[in-house]
């Protein structure tokens, strides 16, 4: 049972949703930040992504040095105040933070982060400014994570670089897919203009890509193009009645969530179908939109399950039910879903098999599949000799991020299948270097 | 961006930040290593006659939480054959020749000193410096503190080093002693080209509860070392004033040094008119990278402040530095608790009301245990401000008009001081002192 009433207003919806990041006092900070080692060749900067200097970021916020330490952070990640806030820090820096080898709470990382980025974002700091140009110029395909942190890093070096965004606002599942309770879509705002006003950004909006006159001319007109176009919409998993209309993929659900806010109604009773962390989010979310009653179903074991552990614990406290060793077969309903027809599987010899004959319903009027994202396949097929992999995602060499057309160079979700933002932004950032040094080759 | 270059006394560095005299530069290893983590020059471990170390050698203060708030030493001068560090010096200056490299020296006899100051020539250094501080060990052979210490010897061995000496000469100064200024005018007087402090202050930083000696022990003894880190910060700032505004002595660069650890220290030993910096213990609990935060902080300060180079502010704080008979007895701030921010420690109240001048109540009515300041006892002393846990809950208002302007020294002239015990113009006469039943309420 949730224990969240519908929001019916911007207030309540925020309190469903309050920040699980808060940002923290001046004491906090001061607190916080005084308890970091130092540490040499620090855990927590090689577990970081992006290898952000972390002791130095915090030492700078102990010594009130707070806008050198916004510009540690931005030096390594273009994208630092969101990744505070949406990263999972329990699996990369405060995870490897080394008071927990003492059975200490780590240092709080990512809200120090905040503390610091979010104060330059405030108070407007001037911290970088673009490179005296360099009279190249760079076509960027999506203003996700990746396509921001190489332009920004590109503009620095002096390079004029347009970035091509289908969707009418920049910052592609920054904006439109991080559970709300993680960022709010003031703050993912608040840092793109932010970054646009230093670095003069220059964003095209509802213009995507999507044909090959487009690509050529891009081609032609550009002298490298970035690929940072993430992966698609929810994929179709091939279930009977998969297309009756409260069958919605988590992607498509959270983004509507994330636009609407209150004005979204999520009906009684959720069923969401997957075990990683979109469907966790995609549980928790519908909780605390009210939803009477909200079922995580996944096929396998929870020991299986792909999501972190912590997300699976939020999920749990905000109401969520979780069913597992379920095997949806089929969605029942007349044009409309009524319900998820499911088989209980079970393990052997290390097969997952179906449980003959424990077929059983679970009643829904919102079936939410949060089972794998479609990769953008289609598009890519466009570009000459863009290789992908078994899996679809774009080929890329491991240092320049340059693709098998080596006009083009790619990061992020399109190339990793599917990671974190702070994976998206240092990909894009050593795409632009790689970009650099291709061009002066 | 700031241009950090300094000229001290004619030794160029990139940038004010030099490590101090002491383990962190034993070696050309670690010189090396240092300058490419972004070090501007470096004071090599004093050399001289070879010495023998004994085993466990620092102690330390720790302060709650922190490690190392103040740090004590037994060590001596190096150990290395002098050879060796030469060939060294020479190694670092061929891979760094813009950073500086000054040789520490402590010898004995005006022979020693001629020829020690030959070698490190020879060998490449940019300048000299004079150790006239370890206030441990060296100093029961007459050399180190007991020259710091004893300004007419002091004054002779610098004017030995100068007849000698082709390269700038900078002589650093023991704090154990009652009046910096007067080994400080010696060295001027002895013909140095500049001055650096503070060395080690002598020091025992704790007993062993169980064997009974002082810490670090050795096989069941110790001796007393010499203290340095944050703790020994304000010292040393003192001194460097002391120095820096005197007229015979104000005109001689100094490099400050004792418990340099953040960029605001850098910050305001150069205030204060310090032409470099240096820098040991920091180093030796973080190592050579914590330089890096010395140096962002600075260059931020400076953009800030649109300060191109140090000179533009260094020294920019001693017109501010006064004597006590001249700050204006007219000025007046209260304390202000911000009421939102209180948690209700009530350290406050009870650092005022034990500790100083029984200014807070907590009134009883009230369950959040959030006091009040009694303005009309608040003699503005800053305590409960200094012991308020939360950040910027307990601010000092001005009260005064910011137009009058009266001194000790004014009133001094005009006759209007306290000259009796019992005078009527004594500052706290009506000042509120609670009744004994009041101090006597909690008895059992
Ligand atoms: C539900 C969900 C929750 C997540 N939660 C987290 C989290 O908590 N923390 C975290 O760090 N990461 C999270 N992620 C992952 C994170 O969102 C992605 O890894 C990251 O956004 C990838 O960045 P990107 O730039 O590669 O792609 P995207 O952010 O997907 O951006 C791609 C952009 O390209 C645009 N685009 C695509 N094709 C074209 C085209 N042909 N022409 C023009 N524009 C185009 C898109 O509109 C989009 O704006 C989550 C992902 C999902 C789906
Ligand atoms: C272990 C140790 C050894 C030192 N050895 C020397 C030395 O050989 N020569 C010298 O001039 N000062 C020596 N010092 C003093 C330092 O150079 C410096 O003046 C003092 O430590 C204050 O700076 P700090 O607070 O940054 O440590 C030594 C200090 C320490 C801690
Ligand atoms: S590992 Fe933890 S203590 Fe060490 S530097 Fe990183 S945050 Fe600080
Ligand atoms: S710091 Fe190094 S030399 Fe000193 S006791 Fe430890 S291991 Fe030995
Ligand atoms: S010390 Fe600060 S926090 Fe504590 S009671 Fe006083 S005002 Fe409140």
């Amino acid at each position: 049972m949730s224990e969240y009433k519908r929001p019916t207003s911007e207030i309540e919806f925020k309190q469903n949703f309050a920040q699980k990041k808060p940002l923290m006092n001046p004491t906090e900070a001061a607190f916080e930040s005084s308890k970091c080692l130092f540490c040499y060749d620090a855990p927590c900067i090689t577990a970081c992504p992006t290898g952000i200097d972390i002791p130095l970021f915090i030492k700078q916020i102990n010594s009130g040095n707070l806008t050198g330490s916004a510009k540690t952070i931005y030096e390594s990640n273009w994208l630092g105040n969101a990744c505070g806030k949406i990263c999972p820090t329990q699996e990369l820096c405060e995870g490897a933070c080394v008071f927990n080898h003492q059975d200490l709470p780590p240092i709080q990382i990512g809200r120090l982060q905040n503390f610091a980025s979010s104060a330059a974002i405030k108070e407007e700091k001037k911290l970088f400014s673009p490179g005296t140009p360099n009279g190249r110029k760079v076509a960027i395909i999506g203003s996700g994570g990746a396509g921001i942190a190489c332009a920004c890093e590109l503009r620095t070096m002096g390079y004029e670089v347009d970035i091509y965004e289908a969707k009418s606002k920049p910052s592609g599942l920054t904006l439109y897919g991080i559970a709300a309770y993680k960022i709010t879509n003031q703050e993912v705002e608040d840092e793109i203009n932010f970054l646009e006003k230093q670095m003069g950004l220059n964003f095209i909006c509802d213009h995507p890509i999507e044909n090959k006159t487009q690509l050529e001319k891009l081609e032609a007109d550009y002298d490298a193009i970035f690929l940072g176009v993430g992966i698609g919409a929810t994929a179709r998993i091939g279930l009977p009645g998969e297309d009756k209309t409260n069958v919605v993929g988590a992607v498509e659900f959270i983004e509507e969530l994330r636009l609407k806010h209150h004005h979204l109604t999520v009906p009684k009773k959720v069923v969401v179908i997957g075990g990683g962390n979109t469907a966790m989010d995609a549980a928790s979310q519908s909780a605390r939109m009210g939803a009477e009653s909200v079922v995580l179903a996944y096929r396998r074991s929870k020991e299986d399950m792909g999501a972190y552990g912590f997300e699976y614990k939020l999920a749990i406290s905000a109401g969520v039910e979780s069913l597992f060793n379920a095997q949806p077969i089929k969605i029942i309903g007349n044009g409309k879903a009524t319900g998820v027809q499911f088989i209980k599987t079970q393990v052997i010899n290390g097969k997952l098999e179906n449980i003959a004959g424990s077929e059983f319903i679970l009643e829904s009027d919102l079936v939410i599949k949060a089972t794998g994202q479609a990769k953008q396949k289609h598009f890519l097929e466009l570009i000459e000799g863009l290789e992908l992999d078994n899996k679809k995602r774009i080929v890329v060499n491991e240092s320049s991020f340059q693709c098998t057309n080596p006009k083009y160079f790619a990061g992020g979700d399109a190339v990793n299948g599917g990671a974190e933002v702070v994976n998206a932004a240092f990909d894009g950032k050593m795409a632009a270097q790689g970009i650099e040094q291709w061009l002066n080759r | 961006m700031p241009n950090l270059n300094i000229d001290f006394a004619g030794i160029k560095a990139p940038n004010p930040f030099w490590l101090a005299s002491a383990p962190p530069t034993n070696t050309g290893y670690q010189i090396m290593k240092a300058f490419d983590a972004g070090w501007g020059g470096a004071v090599w471990k004093t050399l001289g006659v070879p010495v023998i170390n004994v085993s466990s050698r620092y102690g330390s203060t720790n302060y709650g939480g922190n490690r190392m708030a103040g740090f004590n030493n037994i060590e001596l001068i190096t150990d290395r054959p002098l050879a060796d560090n030469l060939r060294e010096i020479e190694e670092v200056k061929k891979y760094f020749p813009d950073h500086a490299v000054i040789a520490s020296l402590m010898v004995e006899t005006k022979e020693e000193w001629m020829q020690i100051i030959k070698d490190v020539e020879n060998a490449g250094a940019d300048g000299i410096e004079l150790n006239f501080g370890c206030p441990h060990g060296m100093c029961e052979r007459g050399m180190g503190s007991a020259v710091g210490q004893e300004p007419a010897v002091l004054q002779t061995i610098v004017e030995w080093v100068m007849e000698a000496a082709n390269i700038p000469v900078i002589t650093k100064l023991t704090p154990n002693i009652s009046h910096i200024v007067d080994p400080g005018l010696a060295a001027v007087r002895g013909g140095t080209n500049a001055i650096s402090l503070i060395n080690t202050i002598k020091s025992i930083v704790g007993i062993d509860l169980d064997t009974y000696a002082p810490y670090p022990v050795v096989d069941g003894k110790g001796t007393n070392g010499g203290y340095c880190g944050p703790a020994v910060k304000p010292i040393a700032l003192e001194m460097l004033k002391e120095l820096t505004k005197h007229p015979e002595i104000q005109n001689i660069p100094v490099s400050g040094i004792g418990g340099i650890e953040t960029w605001r220290d850098v910050v305001e030993f150069i205030l204060l008119g310090a032409g470099s910096v240096q820098v040991c213990t920091a180093v030796m609990h973080y190592g050579f990278g914590i330089v890096r935060e010395m140096k962002t902080g600075l260059e931020q300060f400076m953009i800030e402040k649109g300060y191109e180079t140090i000179y533009d502010f260094k020294g920019k704080a001693l017109p501010n530095v006064t004597e006590w008979k001249h700050l204006n007895l007219k000025h007046k701030v209260v304390a202000n608790i911000d009421t939102n921010k209180c948690i209700g420690c009530d350290l406050c109240y009870i650092a005022c009301d034990d500790g100083a001048h029984q200014a807070i109540r907590i009134p009883e009515e009230n369950s959040n245990r959030i006091p009040e300041i009694i303005e009309e006892n608040c003699v503005g002393c800053n305590l409960c401000s200094l012991v308020c846990p939360v950040e910027a809950c307990i601010t000092m208002e001005q009260r005064d008009n910011g137009k009058e302007h009266l001194t000790w020294d004014e009133k001094t002239k005009a006759n209007e001081i306290p000259t009796s015990f019992n005078d009527d113009r004594a500052g706290g006469k009506h000042h509120f002192v609670p009744t004994v039943a009041d101090a006597l309420k909690h008895r059992k």
